[in-house]
């Protein structure tokens, strides 16, 4: 359990910004659900529920998410639903019971690059774009390719509105359980993207997989098969208690199989 | 840090520290319906209300709940010894101890107004585990409670 030795409530995002500079024992405070998971001592965790970070903004060209955001309101916006046939909302719905997802904030989540998020990979495939304070605009893939901490503030999450298309799995052994694996599958006019997570590792795009159907003039169900195959193939699967590696490539491969098939309007042959 | 928190229209004036959770606080004011349970937010059985809204207490920061509404089962007497002739009605009740979280989801349900569907009961149900009664009578009685009692 984290030891939170003090907690500050800033009065602006420069507030919280120069104080999480102060020391690297002083932490962001977002939902706060999960301080379980950590064992650490922070002397000062500087709260980030005070500064009007919760919010779903629709505007002209993108849905903007405010880092704050509880699971429950992403759940139930029918903004949030326009997009992507719903896919957001729909991973969400998902992730153990109403109380939590109306204590755990989106921000919180995407931030913490829990292997296990549900969020994540669905985000990845929408071309999710994250505002930081300092530094500014970045993608959430950009993001999760860097490592260590994150000595910044997740002000927004940004998607933006095109025609658009999705299909989300989550894979669990419990209704309450983390995924085994999760895939997200979208379509635009600019092509398919393609994300897996809880590998158990985090959510990733298939980039090879994607380049194979993008470049491609005409997808068959013969291509369906080959991108698939390619992008479990591609990704790099563990050993946990919840399933073997080998499981969850196996499960990948038929999965987006399905969505890409769903997206395309195929029928899946017996 | 010392707050104040609102709990059934009462006001409690009492030390917390600032990663103590909300179920530990409550049991210590003394607010013995909010059980402990799995302590990971997936049983439900500390669920309480804040500002109307069912969140499990093992997972909200006590000091947030300052100057918010916080709700328990004591807080709602008339509505929960109404629901649990339900319970008792479809064999819903075994021991019991996963009765409060339910009974403020449910409490929640009604005054958001629905919808009253089975699916939707269901899916107000999750994150609500009960190692006794297998959840069908658990949703039947819900149902035929809100039937019951639907404006």
């Amino acid at each position: 359990m984290m030891k939170i030795k003090s907690v500050y409530k800033p009065a602006s995002l420069e507030d919280a910004y120069q104080e999480l500079l102060k020391s690297s024992k002083h932490v962001l405070m977002a939902g706060g659900a999960w301080l379980r998971l950590s064992n650490r001592t922070v002397e000062k965790a500087i709260d980030l529920g005070c500064l009007d970070l919760a919010f779903i903004n629709d505007t002209a060209e993108a849905v903007e998410i405010g880092s704050m955001t509880t699971l429950k309101a992403v759940e139930d916006s029918e903004i949030v639903s326009g997009l992507y046939d719903g896919i957001l909302p729909a991973a969400v719905s998902q992730i153990v019971g109403i109380g939590l997802r109306n204590v755990v904030t989106i921000g919180g989540n995407v931030v913490a690059r829990h292997g296990f998020s549900d969020i994540i990979t669905p985000l990845l495939a929408m071309n999710a774009q994250l505002k930081f304070y300092d530094k500014g605009l970045l993608s959430l893939h950009e993001y999760l390719e860097t490592r260590g901490k994150t000595t910044d503030i997740l002000e927004k999450i940004i998607i933006a509105k095109v025609p658009s298309r999705g299909y989300f799995k989550k894979v669990r052994k419990t209704a309450l359980d983390f995924a085994v694996i999760n895939v997200a599958v979208t379509k635009t006019e600019a092509g398919f993207n393609i994300s897996v997570g809880s590998r158990p590792s985090v959510g990733m795009l298939c980039e090879t997989a994607m380049a194979l159907l993008n470049k491609a003039s005409n997808i068959d169900e013969n291509l369906v098969d080959k991108a698939a195959k390619c992008a479990a193939d591609s990704l790099k699967f563990s050993d946990n208690h919840r399933g073997s590696g080998d499981y969850r490539r196996t499960l990948t491969e038929v999965y987006v199989k399905r969505g890409l098939l769903q997206l395309l309007d195929l029928e899946e042959k017996a | 840090m010392k707050i104040t928190l609102n709990i059934n229209n009462r006001d409690y004036e009492t030390e917390v520290k600032p990663g103590e959770y909300l179920t530990d606080t409550l049991r210590r004011l003394h607010q013995v319906s909010v059980r402990r349970g799995c302590d990971t937010s997936s049983c439900g059985v500390c669920t309480v209300l804040i500002e109307g809204k069912p969140v499990p207490s093992c997972a909200f920061l006590s000091y947030r709940a300052e100057g918010k509404r916080i709700t328990t089962v004591e807080g709602i007497p008339d509505e929960a010894s109404e629901l649990s002739r339900y319970f008792g009605g479809e064999g819903a009740d075994q021991c019991g101890f996963c009765n409060p979280g339910i009974a403020l989801s449910v409490y929640a349900l009604k005054q958001a107004q629905g919808p009253y569907t089975e699916a939707n009961i269901r899916h107000v149900l999750t994150g609500h585990l009960c190692r006794c009664s297998g959840y069908h009578a658990q949703v039947e009685a819900v149902k035929r409670y809100l039937e019951a009692n639907h404006e």
